[in-house]
Parts: C-alpha cells; structure tokens; sequence
C-alpha cells in the first residue's frame, strides 16, 4: 500500500505540474502578442455605424477589465489563475450575454460523448486485430488488414474525413452529414432523438477509427510478435497449454500494458481530434465551439476552452495512471 | 553502422524503403520543378478560370485564375520546408534534452522528463489556435514552425534518452571516462552514432506530424494563407466552394500529392523502425560494432 501511495503522489504531482505549464503557457501566449485585443474588439464593435468618442472610451474600461487587464502585472496573474480556479470567464462576446462556462457545459458532452467512444472503440478494436495479427502471422486476411492499416495510418485525419464526406455526402447520400442529431426533435431520453444522435456520430465516428486504427495495431502486432519468441510462451506451448489460452491469457495481457500508457497520451490528443472531426461534420462540440470563437473575435471563450482542455485532459491521464498498477502488479514495488 | 550504411542495406532489402524513396523523389522532383513555374505564385487570374485538366494545363485551372500544376508545385516546395524546418529544429531540442537526460541521470534526468512529460501530455491544438487567435496576421510562416518545433520534441526526446541510458552502461561509454574524454567529446563522437538511426525515423515521423498540422490549420484558415502551401490550397478550394462547383481538380491533386508525402515518410520512418527494432539492434550491435 505504501508503494501505491507513493506512486499515487508521484503522478500527482505530475499532473498538477502539467496543468501549472499549460496553463502558463496560455497565459504568456495571451499576453506576448503584439497585437492588443481590447483594440481589435473596439474595431470590430465600431466599423459599422457611428459610435461617440465617450461610448468607445467606456467600451475600452469595460474590455479591459473584462480580459483582467487591469492592475499591475502581478495583480492581472493571480485574476488569471483566480478565473481558472473558479472556472469563470466571464460572459462570451459572441454569444453575449451568456456565460463562457454555460457554453462549454453544453457543448462538452457531445465532445466527450463522440471522441471518448471512438477512442475507446479504436483502441479495442485496433489492439484486438493486431493481436491477432501479431500471433497467428499466416493468416492472409490479417496480413491485407495490416497493408490496409498501413496505408491509412499516415493520412492526415483532415483528407480521410473530406473523403468520407464527399462519399456519403454527396456520391451515396445515405448517412446525415452534419450536426448533432435532427433539428427538430426534441432533446432528451427519448428513442428518436437518441436514434438520431447515433445516426449523426457514424460518419464522425468512422472517420475517427479509420485514422486512429493503424496505430494501435501496428503498435500491437510488433509487441505480441515479440512476446511471441518469449520462452515463457514457447514453454507454454510444449506443455500443450490451449493456444487461445496462450494468446489472451499469457500475450496479450502482456502486450497491453505499454499500449495502456499509450491510451493517456490518444486521450491528450481528443481535443485535436474534436477540432477537425467537429469543424467538418458541424458537430456541436467544444472544438466547434473554439473554432467559431476564434472566428468571432472572442477571447474569454477562447481562453475557456483552451484551459478547460488542458486541465481536462490531465485529469484524463491521471484517472488512467492511477488505475495503471491495478492491471500491473509490478508497479507497486518501485 | 554509419547512417549511409543503413540507407545502403534498408535500399538493398526493404521494399517499403524503397516505395518511401520513390513516392518522395516523385514528390521532390514536383517541389523542384517550382523554381521553373512560368507563373509568379502568389500573382491571381493569369490563366483563364476553371479549365478542366487539359494539354495547356495539365492539371487544370482554379477559380482564382491560377495553373493548378505550377501553383502546386511551389505550395509542396513551402509545405515540404515547413516540415523539414520543424524537423530540424526540434530534432536539436530532443538530441539534447534526450542526451543529457539520458547520460546524467539523477535529478538533471528527473527534472527534464517531468517537463518532455508535460508537452507531451499538453493538447498541441488548442494552444496553437490561442496562438492564432492573438497573433492574427502577424503570424509568419517562420513563426509558426519555430512554436511547432517548441512544442514537438517531448515524445522523442524520451525515445533518444532510454537509448542513452542502456548506451551508458556498456563498456565502450567506461573507456571513454577512463582515457579522459570530457561528457561532452563522449555524448557527441560515442553516443551520437548510435542514436542517429533514431533520429532519423522520428525525423520522418516527425515530418509528417508537422505538415499534418499545417495542412489542417490552414484548412481551417488559421495560417497566413497568402504563402502557398497545400494546406493553403485546399483552403482557397474550399472557400471557393471547388467540390460543389465541380472543380474537383482543385481539390484532387493537392490531396493526392499530400497523401503521397505522407505515405512516403511513413514507408521511410517504417522501415528504419523496423531496422533499429530494440531486439534485432542489440543482437546486431553486440556482435558486430561493440
């Protein structure tokens, strides 16, 4: 218990520093800029009509403390940090006068919902048939998965979703393209609208694992090609243990462990996935929202966004750190 | 095992290497041929628009007015740069942090891989986009790949500093302390050649991650778009609305072309991969080099 517990403070300690570092760098970013945003909202908000010198000059006070400009360098860090804290940054100006933190609400469980999902069916998927691959290495039909795996793999994701696109969208018009489920129905537990939700995510979803696949079963074919030559699986085998036994039991088991540290750093990479996957399907998640946010000029939804999926994605990596030593033992004893 | 002997023998025997090799000698040749183009680059409506591809322009027109064929050209030559200028820089970061890291162990090693674990935790993305969003058009070409190449050395500095650290204990890396080389004459003329055949995959790899992100940030239109690249295409192409238009071959041919680059690099850092896999490495090395 006690190598747990120090294991535990170790990854701890770990996760608050990269929360620390992200959300420094977001900070320094923000402010290293030439560029002041309080002007280029004020140029946005002024280049139709007339505005008096007065309304401009009131417009800038409130900006400035809005984007906690005000006070001395020290005094505008600890606003930041006490906003990250307490997870307010203050109302859009997009969508004004709404809340950055009810826009996010909304938007993160069809974030979480798509990518947590693919990620996990992905990983599954991926590991299963590369296993596979990796121990019965005769198999024709593994081999042509391989080659196929192979070639998608290295495709930027952006290309295989344009192409998903253009295939169901318009060649053979069968799967919705866009959004997150029917406009008209009304949201909630109902069958119709949850019919509709998982009609919506196919295309995202698929388009998803046709580019994440390759690299989990590439990754898992060469490890359980190399647990393979192990002596303990060759023992097993002359001592006339089932093959299926050997395969789930004995390989895979231990295959999985690296590919489980491998599984925290794809969920560090959803919120670049959600960007993209979301940005082409319409989808009605957090990388919509950022994007449109940065379309729009507004910097406190913007900020939201990139802080919320730092630290969410660190909690991420900690939940599966921690549970790592439940699957191997071994970890107790450092 | 020198790099160039490497290259010889995965040329001989290893048919991925040689597919990578000519998907991107194809690739290379089209980035060549750029400093030809009878166009000026970034000159619009100098050819009459939407010509489909034809004998005059071979791979058509687009809706702007520019020659697809010579307007890609230069876009692969930028993309191609972007993603061998990230590579550059960040391979220095990763050789360095990983070297050291790997050589001195203790709290030096500690420290620097708390940090290689942050970066590689840190979602890239949106703190990419927070970077557009205040730079806004003063962010540069330059600019971008030197914040790129900041932000992608993690994954592989730690690949570099666990060979350094089994490197470390073989007895080569003891003659060298004992005859009196300093860390430094011992890292750079004893270590360097060993990790080189690393570098050299994680540099394909790390290629092809680069221009994917290019590729995507300027899709989304979050780059100077006044520098042709792929990515800055295929915007243009959607802005334009190329595929509903019917102007495939806007879009057609630069996604080929990006997809043949990054099949290439891919087949590359493969076999490489394959070459210096741990097990096949150390039994090589131990019965022949050391």
């Amino acid at each position: 218990m006690r190598g747990y517990l120090q294991y535990f403070a170790k990854r701890f300690g770990q996760f608050l520093l990269v929360v620390f570092i992200g959300i420094n760098l977001a900070y320094v970013i923000t402010r290293a800029t030439p560029i002041d945003p309080i002007e280029q909202s004020i140029a946005l908000a002024t280049s139709f009509g007339n505005s008096s010198p007065e309304a401009i000059d009131a417009m800038r006070r409130s900006l400035r403390e809005l984007y906690g400009l005000t006070g001395t360098p020290i005094e505008q860090y600890l606003i930041f940090w006490r906003r990250v804290a307490t997870a307010d940054f203050g109302p859009s100006l997009s969508a004004f006068p709404t809340p950055v933190g009810a826009l996010i609400a909304r938007a993160l469980p069809w974030t979480i919902g798509l990518l947590a999902v693919s990620t996990l069916i992905t990983f599954a998927l991926g590991n299963l048939l590369g296993g596979l691959a990796g121990y019965y290495q005769r198999s024709r039909s593994l081999k042509a998965l391989g080659i196929i795996a192979i070639g998608l793999h290295p495709i930027p994701y952006y290309i295989v979703a344009l192409v998903l696109l253009i295939i169901f969208g318009f060649v053979w018009p069968v799967l919705p393209i866009s959004g997150g489920a029917a406009m008209n129905l009304p949201q909630g537990f109902n069958a119709a609208f949850l019919g509709s939700v998982a009609r919506h995510s196919i295309l995202p979803a698929l388009s998803l694992i046709l580019v994440g696949l390759g690299g989990w079963f590439l990754g898992m074919r060469s490890l359980v090609s190399n647990i393979v030559a192990e002596d303990y699986v060759v023992y097993a085998e002359l001592a006339g243990v089932e093959r299926r036994r050997i395969l789930w039991s004995y390989v895979m088991r231990n295959a999985l462990l690296p590919q489980f540290t491998g599984l925290a750093m794809a969920l560090g990479g959803i919120f670049n996935g959600a960007i993209i996957t979301e940005r082409v399907f319409g989808y009605p998640g957090v990388g919509a929202l950022l994007v449109d946010a940065v379309y729009a000029g507004d910097y406190g939804l913007v900020l939201g966004v990139t802080t919320m999926s730092i630290v969410s994605v660190s909690v991420g990596v900690l939940v599966i750190d921690i549970s790592y030593p439940l699957l191997d033992p071994r970890v107790e004893l450092k | 095992m020198t790099l160039a002997r490497i290259l010889r023998h995965l040329l001989r025997y290893s048919t991925e290497f040689r597919l990578g090799v000519i998907l991107l000698g194809v690739v290379a040749i089209l980035a060549a041929l750029s400093f030809a183009s009878p166009y000026p680059p970034l000159d619009v409506y100098v050819v009459a628009p939407d010509v489909p591809p034809s004998r005059a322009h071979v791979f058509g027109t687009t809706s702007r007015g520019q020659d697809v064929f010579w307007q890609l050209t230069v876009a692969v030559r930028n993309t191609l740069l972007f993603g061998i200028a990230v590579a550059f820089l960040s391979r220095i970061l990763s050789l360095v942090i990983g070297l050291i890291s790997g050589y001195k162990g203790g709290w030096i090693d500690r420290v620097l891989m708390s940090l290689n674990d942050t970066f590689i935790i840190i979602p890239l993305f949106p703190l990419l986009m927070l970077f557009y969003f205040v730079m806004r058009d003063s962010m540069t070409w330059a600019m971008l790949a030197l914040i790129m190449s900041f932000l992608g050395w993690a994954y592989d500095a730690r690949l570099i500093r666990s060979v350094v650290m089994s490197l470390k204990r073989r007895e080569f890396t003891q003659t060298g302390i004992f005859s009196g080389m300093t860390t430094r004459e011992i890292l750079m003329r004893e270590h360097m050649p060993h990790v080189m055949p690393i570098v050299f995959s994680t540099t394909m790899n790390n290629i092809n991650w680069s221009i994917g992100l290019e590729v995507t940030l300027s899709v989304l239109g979050f780059t100077d778009n006044n520098t042709p690249t792929i990515g800055g295409m295929i915007f243009w192409a959607n802005q334009h609305s190329a595929m509903v238009a019917g102007v495939w071959w806007w879009i057609a041919f630069p996604v080929a072309v990006v997809v043949m680059t990054f099949v290439g690099l891919f087949c590359l850092a493969l076999s490489m991969n394959e070459y210096i896999d741990p097990r096949s490495r150390w039994s090589r090395m131990s019965g022949g080099s050391a």
